[in-house]
C-alpha cells in the first residue's frame, strides 16, 4: 500500500499524454491547446518534484520552480497573441493561421 | 500508511480525469475550470509527498494567476463554440493513437512494462527522506546563494513576459481625447490668458 516514485511518475506520464491527445484533437481552438500545454509542463513538474523528494536532492524543486516561471510567462505572451490574432482576423482557429504558408 | 495512500489514490484519480476532461470538454470555460480542479489537486499530491512550497506556489501562480487569465481570455473572445469543435472526431483516431503509443514509450521507459529498468531501481523503492530542516527553508537556503542568479534570471523572464504582453495588447484607438500632460504644461502665457478691457456699464 506505500506510495512510491511509480505511482507519481504514472500520474505524470498520463497527464503529458493528455496533454499531448489534447493538442491533436482541438485542432481549431488555441485556447485549449494553450491548456494541453500547461498539463504537460504540470507533468514535468511532478516527474521533477517527485524524483527531487525520493532522491532527497532539493534541486528538482527549484527546477521545478523556474519551469513555473517559464510556464506563466509563456501563458501570458500566448494569450496577448491570442487576442490580437483575434482583434484582427476575428477568429481563433488554428487551421486559419497559414499566412506565411510555413 | 493506508491514509495516505488512500488520499494518493484519490487526488491522483481526481487530477487525471479531469485532465482528461479539460481535453474533452465542449465548453472553453468548463475546460479552464477543470484545469483549475487539476492544478489543485496536483498541489495537494505535492502537500501528500512533502513538497509544501511548491504545492502552494502551484496554487498561487497555476490558479491565482494563469487559470484566470485564461478565463478572462476565453471570456472576452467572442468564440463560435459549435465551429470550434468540427475536427474532433475526424482527429480522434491518430489522435489517440499517437497517445497511446506515446503512454507505451513512457511507462517502458519507466520499466513498468518489460521488466527491469535499471535507472529507477535504487530510488523507487526508497521513501521519502526526512529532511531535518523544513522545505521552504531548504528551498531558500539552496535558492539564495547557489542559485541566485538563476533566480534573477527568471525574474527577468517574467518581467519581459509582462512588457511583452502590455506592448502586443495596447493598442491606441484614433480619434480618442486623452490628455497630454507636457503640452498642457508648456503651454506658453499668451497662449493660455487673454486680458480683456471691460468697460464701465457695457459688459463684454
Amino acid at each position: 500500500m506505500t506510495i512510491g516514485l511509480d505511482h507519481y511518475l504514472f500520474v505524470a506520464a498520463v497527464l503529458f499524454t493528455l496533454g499531448i491527445l489534447g493538442i491533436f484533437l482541438n485542432r481549431k481552438n488555441v485556447i485549449v491547446i494553450l491548456m494541453c500545454v500547461e498539463l504537460m509542463l504540470l507533468a514535468v513538474n511532478i516527474n521533477l518534484v517527485a524524483f527531487s523528494v525520493f532522491q532527497g536532492n532539493i534541486v528538482g524543486q527549484i527546477f521545478a520552480m523556474l519551469v513555473l516561471t517559464v510556464a506563466a510567462a509563456e501563458a501570458a505572451i500566448g494569450l496577448a497573441i491570442l487576442v490580437v490574432y483575434f482583434r484582427i482576423r476575428g477568429t481563433i482557429e488554428v487551421e486559419d493561421i497559414n499566412a506565411m504558408k510555413g | 500508511m493506508v491514509l495516505q495512500a488512500l488520499a494518493f489514490y484519490v487526488f491522483a484519480f481526481v487530477v487525471m480525469a479531469s485532465a482528461a476532461m479539460v481535453v474533452v470538454s465542449r465548453n472553453p470555460v468548463y475546460s479552464v475550470l477543470f484545469l483549475i480542479l487539476a492544478f489543485f489537486n496536483a498541489a495537494a499530491l505535492f502537500l501528500l509527498i512533502g513538497a509544501e512550497f511548491i504545492a502552494m506556489i502551484l496554487i498561487i501562480v497555476y490558479v491565482g494567476a494563469v487559470a484566470v487569465l485564461f478565463l478572462f481570455v476565453v471570456m472576452m473572445l467572442d468564440i463560435n463554440l459549435a465551429k470550434l469543435r468540427e475536427g474532433f472526431l475526424k482527429y480522434l483516431p491518430v489522435g489517440a493513437m499517437i497517445g497511446f503509443v506515446l503512454f507505451l514509450e513512457i511507462l517502458f521507459g519507466l520499466g513498468v512494462l518489460g521488466g527491469n529498468s535499471t535507472s529507477l531501481a535504487g530510488i523507487g523503492q526508497a521513501m521519502p527522506q526526512v529532511i531535518a530542516i523544513d522545505n521552504t527553508r531548504a528551498i531558500g537556503r539552496v535558492l539564495y546563494t547557489q542559485y541566485f542568479y538563476l533566480f534573477q534570471v527568471a525574474g527577468l523572464v517574467l518581467l519581459v513576459a509582462m512588457i511583452g504582453a502590455i506592448v502586443l495588447t495596447l493598442r491606441r484607438r484614433p480619434g480618442l481625447r486623452r490628455q497630454r500632460i507636457s503640452e498642457q504644461l508648456y503651454r506658453p502665457k499668451d497662449e493660455a490668458v487673454t486680458v480683456v478691457k471691460v468697460p464701465t456699464r457695457g459688459g463684454v
